[in-house]
């Protein structure tokens, strides 16, 4: 029996799980975006615009759903300051949630930008102020924001899985490889709703096909580290003798990773699966994890 | 300075007459659960079933029975452990959770925005959500009694002296002697947390116990949650890179598929 069999679940559920899937989502289509920013060419564009809409509006909704989920919502901004010394920063370099949600904020910040710069290319702002803010970002500083705004995208994917393994729950405290899973599936997923959004901003065919190969890469990857992952829990994978692991088996490696695989040549419906396996990958973990009451009742102690 | 201040539980003594759960209830004005009907665990004589943010002490009934007239009662009053590395204190985000001049750990009502993240920290689900603020809460060690030289309630109100509180390093001392008297007797007996240099640098509220930790719902090698961090993080970043590398390798791919197919355009950076 694992130590963290006698832990408290924290109750992340209906908010935190959406957040984790569309923060890693909009971390994916950022970091994917900024690649082709730096590294494309212009028929690249339509795909790079549509990268920096879905992160900028995931960005948003991450930081609402993590602020809706806390017991007390008003007080969200203790996460950033000392609430008894404002402005003195709160910052722990040591814990996830707490440079998470500086790096929400950055992220946000980032990819909010970056959306900007975006929209004054299509000539779609009206608005003087944010038409000067766009014109700055496009004015050069493009490819810095976009630079930034990727890797600060992979590091959200990321660190919620870290924010997982650094408890002390079943599944989650049990092996150092949510994070990574997370953020690859964050890649695979932001790769897959870029594979819908972008044909219909007048992305180029061979920029679609790019993203494609990409996720099929990615989803590759994704099926080692979820092996790496399942190998690590040893004795804990009793736990997926569940609802979760017919989940994780079925739903998140049948229907989100082997179809997709399977139906490369058909991007759009392997990015429609992908981006469910994205969703109940994370609905497995957390719920596998929080459907385990602590020892002493489930051992009818 | 004050010396770091604790509890000493000797489980031999408690007879589970749950006199601390009331008294830390009553001086802390906890809420009843269920608007105060109550509600049976069905299969033990230990209803409160658990320690979370509306009950700070919990009277642990363990009935090990292999019959009728064949086995024995385990009771132990468990608390907030009080560790000298606390996970919860660690991960916190706004700094709601203390070390006090005692040594014993507070979570700040008023700073908490109940995120959660220590419930999952704590290894032995101590904490969890008070309804009623909205925040995580967990046991004090009656900090508002300390600070006028009160003895905390539960060990103020328990009958028989199974909770003890004084100065750590005193309480180890009756331990080891409690310990001591025990095993003359023949009767098996442990100290669980009273080791400084044990698991979290040893716990402010520490157990005698007959039997294996497990048995009392306690973890056996409890251990900080940021154990996992490096290498969690170094695994992911790992990751990006591969990633990172697989998009522009694919990337690159295209622009030579471009080049060498019919009416292919050259490669080159350049946009707009």
């Amino acid at each position: 029996m694992s130590d963290t069999f006698f832990s408290g679940a924290p109750h992340w559920t209906w908010f935190i799980i959406p957040y984790f899937y569309v923060g890693g989502l909009a971390g994916g289509a950022c970091f994917l975006a900024a690649i082709l920013e730096w590294f494309g060419k212009p028929e690249d564009r339509p795909v790079v615009r549509a990268g920096y809409d879905v992160a900028a509006v995931g960005a948003i909704l991450s930081g609402l759903l993590l602020t809706v989920d806390l017991g007390q919502p008003l007080r969200f901004w203790h996460m950033l300051f000392q609430s008894e010394h404002f402005p003195a920063i709160m910052f722990k370099a040591w814990s996830p949630i707490s440079f998470g949600a500086w790096a929400i904020l950055l992220f946000g910040l980032f990819s909010v930008l970056s959306a900007l710069g975006a929209k004054a290319e299509e000539g779609r702002l009206r608005n003087a102020a944010l038409r000067a803010v766009g014109g700055v970002v496009r004015g050069g500083l493009a490819k810095l924001v976009s630079g930034v705004g990727g890797i600060l995208g992979f590091f959200i994917a990321g660190y919620t899985g870290v924010l997982l393994s650094v408890t002390n729950r079943p599944i989650w405290a049990d092996s150092p490889w949510l994070g990574a899973l997370f953020l690859v599936s964050g890649a695979s997923t932001g790769a897959a709703m870029l594979i819908l959004l972008a044909p219909g901003r007048g992305a180029a065919q061979r920029s679609v096909e790019w993203l494609s190969s990409f996720d099929t890469s990615a989803l590759v990857v994704e099926l080692l580290v979820l092996a790496l992952f399942l190998v690590s829990l040893g004795s804990i994978n009793r736990v997926w003798l569940s609802f979760w692991g017919l989940v994780l088996l079925v739903g998140v490696v049948g229907v989100g990773i082997l179809a997709p695989l399977r139906l490369h040549t058909k991007p759009a419906q392997a990015a429609k699966l992908v981006l469910l396996g994205g969703f109940l990958l994370r609905l497995a973990t957390m719920l596998g994890s929080e459907g385990i009451d602590r020892y002493r009742l489930a051992a009818g102690m | 300075m004050p010396e770091a201040m604790g509890f000493f539980t000797d489980t031999t003594v408690c007879i589970g007459c749950k006199a601390c759960e009331v008294a830390c209830k009553e001086w802390n004005q906890l809420p009843a659960e269920n608007g105060g009907v109550g509600t049976l665990s069905g299969d033990s004589y230990d209803n409160t079933r658990r320690l979370d943010g509306i009950h700070w002490r919990h009277v642990r009934f363990i009935e090990q029975f292999k019959g009728p007239y064949d086995g024995r009662w385990l009771m132990m009053s468990d608390v907030c452990k009080h560790c000298v590395q606390a996970g919860c204190l660690e991960v916190c985000p706004t700094g709601a959770i203390i070390r006090t001049e005692f040594d014993t750990v507070v979570i700040q009502s008023d700073v908490c925005n109940g995120c959660r993240a220590c419930i999952a920290a704590c290894p032995f689900g101590v904490i969890d959500i008070n309804p009623v603020s909205g925040t995580a809460q967990k046991c004090t060690l009656c900090y508002d009694r300390l600070k006028v030289g009160l003895e905390p309630a539960c060990s103020k109100a328990c009958p028989t002296d199974s909770i003890q509180f004084g100065p750590i390093t005193e309480l180890r001392q009756r331990a080891q002697k409690r310990v001591e008297q025990l095993r003359a007797q023949g009767t098996k007996a442990d100290l669980y947390g009273a080791d400084p240099k044990g698991p979290l640098g040893g716990l402010n509220s520490f157990y005698l116990l007959v039997d294996k930790p497990e048995v009392y719902g306690l973890p056996a090698k409890p251990q900080l949650p940021t154990r996992n961090l490096s290498k969690s993080a170094g695994f992911s970043v790992a990751s990006a890179a591969v990633l990172g590398v697989l998009a522009l390798v694919g990337l690159r791919k295209h622009r030579m598929d471009d080049m060498g197919g019919p009416g292919g355009g050259g490669g080159g950076g350049g946009q707009n």
